[in-house]
């Protein structure tokens, strides 16, 4: 009897929709971010992460609808990322059904506004999310998705997230984002090790494979995917069964 | 009249309970509130909660829920969620030590900032994701759920019963702490059945059928 290591699928959308084409027969709109959660939940999704990429103020009202869809039929923890900024941006999600919110630029910015949001909301619903390159023998952190460098040690930087309040730490590799190489091991591992609170791996995965190396070599609570899923390469029950003859625990 | 009342006391996320109400119970009325006629009204109440216990307390006691939920429990079924079972009982020692309401005897206390399992394996806090529920007693809100499900967690401090009749689920995480607690027409739960897919929305539609009589 023990925790169950997570595996997320990660879903992209602009103003209410799924972007960056996700391909499944069984779906008639894959645009349609409720039908893809739906059938991420059916698969055994321990949790579903959206990064909202909406560029517009007025567009993300619409991402506010698309989460109150989904959490009313889709019970598992939804985490929605991207453009938080303000208490209000999180109230507004959470309100909405999501349960966590990611909080990554903003942090960057104002490192009290983690400590300000997990004070007014609870650190179990502050995910901060850190962006790492590797930079000679250390890693350092980027903002804006990946394009301005800020100077700062990403592990360093995730231990003072800790301290500041967030919850949970999903941490992507920039180096290995869409290569399909697997997680960046030595990063995981090194940032799970500097804190307490649970790691979410993201960033490079191609196989199956890279979903168990990043729990037992990377020490990663979770893991996160994108491409390996939305085309129907791989199932979430077919991830959860492969890591699970490894020895990995798993939720099936 | 009202089948189902959340109450709602201002802390975070309290709608997804009701919406997994909603999605077990279509035609029920489901009303999320915290006017106390509205919940004396209600022929069944849920209690969650999120966030800091200090914060809770100071709402719970500002809306006389303190007062209130001893008398609910006594004449009808209610079902306390995540922070709602740990403000029933004696005491926390979140946020430097915070008296609860205390209907249920026993402490809320923190797993601690080097956790390890039994093996001697480093374990993150908080207890975050999917940890099975051991059923120690039969209860019918166990119904038709499987025994050792995955629930889903989402917590730094656990409840040490005092009285180990009303424990009716356990969970190991470091240690065996309360997991599913019950006294007369009262469940308390550590976990979150409204974010705990399958078993979790059987464990509702198990509260919205039962009638408190256990």
């Amino acid at each position: 009897m023990s925790l169950a290591k997570r595996i997320i699928p990660c879903l992209d959308v602009d103003k209410g929709r799924v972007v960056k084409g996700v391909k499944f027969v069984d779906i008639r709109d894959a645009g349609d971010p409720v039908e893809v959660a739906k059938r991420y939940d059916r698969e055994g999704a321990d949790e579903i992460t959206f990064l909202d990429i909406t560029a517009s103020h007025e567009g993300r009202d619409t991402t506010i609808d698309m989460v109150k869809d989904i959490a009313s039929q889709v019970f598992i923890p939804l985490t929605v990322g991207g453009g938080i900024r303000t208490v209000e941006d999180i109230r507004a999600m959470l309100n909405a059904g999501a349960d966590k919110v990611g909080i990554n630029t903003a942090a960057v910015h104002n490192p009290g506004f983690v400590t300000e949001a997990a004070l007014r909301f609870g650190s179990q619903c502050i995910v901060v999310a850190i962006d790492a390159k590797r930079q000679g023998d250390h890693w350092e952190i980027f903002t804006h998705g990946g394009r301005k460098a800020t100077g700062i040690d990403a592990i360093e930087w995730a231990k003072q997230m800790v301290v500041r309040g967030a919850g949970e730490i999903l941490l992507t590799s920039m180096d290995r984002d869409g290569t399909r190489d697997g997680f960046d091991l030595g990063l995981t591992r090194a940032v799970s090790e500097a804190v307490s609170v649970p790691v979410i791996a993201s960033g490079g995965v191609g196989n199956l494979q890279h979903l168990t190396d990043g729990v037992l070599q990377g020490k990663a609570d979770a893991v996160l995917a994108a491409s390996i899923f939305h085309f129907g390469e791989y199932t979430i029950e077919a991830a959860k069964k492969a890591m699970q003859s490894e020895g990995v625990e798993v939720r099936l | 009249m009202v089948d189902v009342a959340v109450i709602d006391y201002g802390m975070g996320n309290l709608h997804s309970a009701s919406k997994a109400l909603e999605f077990v119970a279509p035609g029920k009325k489901i009303l999320v509130t915290s006017d106390r006629d509205e919940i004396l009204n209600a022929k069944r109440v849920v209690f969650p909660g999120v966030g800091a216990i200090r914060d809770c307390m100071a709402e719970i006691r500002r809306l006389q829920l303190d007062t209130l939920l001893p008398e609910l429990i006594k004449t009808r079924p209610v079902l306390a969620i995540c922070v709602g079972m740990q403000a029933l009982m004696d005491s926390s020692e979140e946020n430097g030590g915070v008296d609860c309401i205390g209907v249920l005897p026993g402490k809320v206390r923190f797993f601690g900032d080097h956790l390890v399992d039994s093996d001697g394996q480093e374990l993150k806090v908080p207890h975050m994701g999917w940890n099975q529920v051991q059923q120690v007693r039969d209860h019918p809100i166990w119904h038709g759920i499987e025994p050792d499900s995955r629930f889903y967690f989402v917590h730094s401090y656990y409840v040490e019963a005092q009285n180990s009749d009303q424990i009716i689920g356990s969970t190991e995480y470091g240690s065996n702490f309360s997991a599913a607690l019950t006294e007369k027409n009262l469940v308390a739960v550590q976990f979150h059945p409204e974010k705990s897919q399958h078993a979790g929305l059987a464990l509702l539609n198990n509260f919205i059928n039962w009638d408190g009589s256990c």
